[in-house]
């Protein structure tokens, strides 16, 4: 069995008197992708925040590589390679690929007062890695804006990969995508595992996930139902044990197919 | 930071896809942001050329009188349009160059301090106004243009008050003649490059006066500091923003700072500064008409920070900030001195420069609308 790189025990969160979390026991090995599926409300955003450091757990540990970890900003959990990519807030569509793909690390050259963004090796090593996506830019200094949703969403995997993420969560990642470009974000999800990164992806799309997934962790109301590796569930499976009750079932039934 | 993993066999790469467009060359010169700005700038030249061609306005001396009003444009535009990259505004900077002047003038007549000594003061007082007016944005979440619309009235009614109750008139003078010999007084006011006119004017390459207690002199006798100070204001201001990582924080910070946040860009401190930058460039104006002038008056500045947003906006940045040119700013400054000189040396009825000027900036803008969406995809 690989190496756990980071588990997360028995977490419980409270804002105020609302349960946001009751009991989560999670965890990513090198090299797999653990899927996370929810329904709305299931507290998947939650979790999400509690593993990349935006908010502190109220009861519960969390360890990296054993270690028991204590984040208090996204910073920590980044030093700890854990890097997250969101839905929405991936990247600034107005900047060109290489200036967001630096963002906040930019390389440096030449001494102070002079030194300056080296943008040679940036531009260079964002069309290597862009490469190694799949993705052929016309120019490093093409806009964000100009790429489709799921483009975006593989350059902010890219640069996670490239700056040394160990953990790689994305949220939502293939929600607002067509067919072809989910297509394009799975083989990347893929790509990123075979370089013995532990991807967790989060999804509510029961296909998404089969499709990409080794492992299954379903959040219903807060708690974990429990992992399943892959082929000891099916999809009707999945989709009860988010939905927490038999209705979908039998509206399934009528349906004739997953949803 | 990671290294480059040659080694590595790329995933099999996608085929072309047939959709994206191979640019022409000459279309991806042209898509630039300041493409707005150059176009109304030649408009407005090619303008001035055929109703002012006759007059003195493309002599020397004419360039020298527009380019100068140009440049004070340009000092402001350049603070305005790195604070608005950064996504803020600051309404305030106008009353900031009249407040600025009146403090420096006095510090020096009435405490009489050194006018080297009275330029620092103002300067780091003005630097901490802009601090505290980028602190109360950023703390309160409360929009720069509530904040700044306030400090707006404040500075203004504080230089009318305090040369009022220091002075006895909304006017204080002779700044001129104590400025005479300061070490640093002479780089915000006078003139650069005077021998080599004076050289001009005796090869007869310049006009020279040909009567009078200056005969013999040139009748432009130098280029004037602020226009030097503008064109390194430029250079720096467009080095920063374009070349260096505190530029690519400039517009994160301004795109989206939340995504910014999330990658570890200093965000708050990034806008701070440069809410410091915009009155320190208004503070450099304030004290610079005081030297050059003489004298300070409690009015100057009035509506200075709407025309220095209007020159920023022509340039090709966007209101909501993360885009936009220093260049494209400066060009913006130009037309708005070549047009407001204009009025002197054609006898045009000036009503119609003020539509003239309108049309320019609606044209500039619908322009750089256009070109903004080719180059950053936004619907």
């Amino acid at each position: 069995m690989a190496a756990r790189i980071l588990e997360m025990v028995d977490i419980r969160k409270q804002f105020g008197h609302i349960i946001a979390l009751s009991g989560v026991s999670f965890d990513v090995q090198a090299g797999e992708c653990h899927c996370l599926l929810g329904d709305n409300g299931a507290g998947k955003s939650t979790l999400i925040k509690t593993m990349s450091g935006v908010h502190v757990p109220s009861q519960g540990e969390i360890r990296v590589g054993g270690q028991a970890a204590h984040f208090t900003t996204p910073r920590d959990a980044m030093a700890a390679g854990i890097a997250t990519v969101y839905q929405d807030l991936a990247m600034i569509p107005l900047m060109s690929v290489a200036r967001n793909f630096w963002m906040g690390r930019e390389p440096q050259k030449g001494i102070w007062p002079f030194r300056r963004f080296d943008l040679e090796t940036a531009d260079a090593i964002t069309m290597q890695e862009m490469r190694h996506m799949g993705i052929n830019l016309r120019e490093p200094s093409q806009a964000v804006g100009t790429l489709s949703g799921g483009e975006r969403q593989t350059v902010a995997i890219a640069r996670a990969v490239y700056f040394g993420a160990k953990v790689l969560i994305l949220d939502e990642p293939t929600s607002a995508l067509g067919v072809r470009q989910t297509a394009n974000v799975l083989t990347t999800i893929d790509y990123v595992r075979k370089k013995g990164i532990g991807v967790v992806f989060i999804t509510h799309n029961v296909r998404h996930a089969l499709a990409v997934g080794d492992r299954f962790t379903v959040l219903n109301r807060g708690k974990t139902l429990g992992t399943a590796d892959r082929g000891h569930i099916s999809a009707e499976e999945l989709q009860n044990l988010m939905a927490g009750g038999q209705e979908l079932a039998q509206l399934e039934a009528s349906l004739g197919g997953t949803v | 930071m990671a290294n480059v993993q040659t080694n590595e066999a790329p995933r099999p790469t996608l085929p072309k896809d047939e959709r994206v467009k191979e640019l022409h060359r000459l279309h991806k010169a042209l898509i630039r942001p300041e493409l707005g700005a150059t176009c109304g700038t030649i408009a407005v030249f090619v303008f001035f050329m055929v109703l002012a061609g006759g007059t003195q306005m493309f002599a020397l001396e004419g360039v020298m009188n527009w380019s100068t009003v140009s440049a004070q444009f340009v000092v402001l535009a350049v603070g305005v349009c790195l604070l608005m990259i950064a996504g803020e505004f600051d309404l305030s900077l106008g009353s900031m160059v009249g407040f600025s002047g009146m403090i420096f003038a006095l510090l020096v007549m009435k405490l009489g301090i050194p006018v080297w000594a009275g330029i620092l003061l103002t300067m780091m007082l003005c630097a901490s106004l802009g601090m505290i007016n980028g602190w109360l944005v950023i703390r309160t979440g409360l929009p720069s243009f509530i904040v700044t619309l306030a400090f707006l009235f404040i500075l203004r009614g504080a230089t009318i008050w305090s040369a009022i109750t220091f002075n006895r008139q909304p006017v204080v003078s002779g700044v001129g003649e104590v400025a005479a010999g300061d070490p640093i007084a002479w780089l915000f006011g006078g003139e650069a490059f005077t021998g080599l006119f004076q050289w001009l004017g005796q090869q007869g390459i310049i006009a020279t006066f040909t009567k009078g207690t200056r005969m013999g002199q040139p009748v432009v006798s130098g280029i004037p500091m602020l226009i030097i100070w503008a064109i390194v204001f430029v250079l720096v201001g467009q080095w920063v923003l374009t070349r260096t990582r505190f530029g690519n924080w400039i517009f994160a910070a301004g795109g989206d700072p939340e995504a910014a946040r999330y990658v570890g860009v200093p965000v708050a401190r990034v806008k701070i500064l440069m809410f410091m930058v915009a009155a320190l460039c208004a503070a450099f104006l304030g004290i610079e008409q005081v030297i050059e002038f003489g004298s300070a008056a409690s009015d100057r500045g009035i509506m200075k920070e709407f025309e220095a947003i209007i020159c920023v906006v022509i340039g090709g940045a966007l209101l909501t900030g993360g885009y936009g040119s220093v260049v494209g700013a400066a060009l913006g400054a130009i037309i708005f001195g070549v047009v407001q000189q204009g009025l002197f040396f054609t006898n045009v009825e000036s009503s119609l420069f003020r539509v003239f000027l309108g049309s320019i900036l609606l044209a500039a803008v619908l322009a750089n609308t256009y070109v903004r969406r080719m180059i950053t995809g936004e619907k």
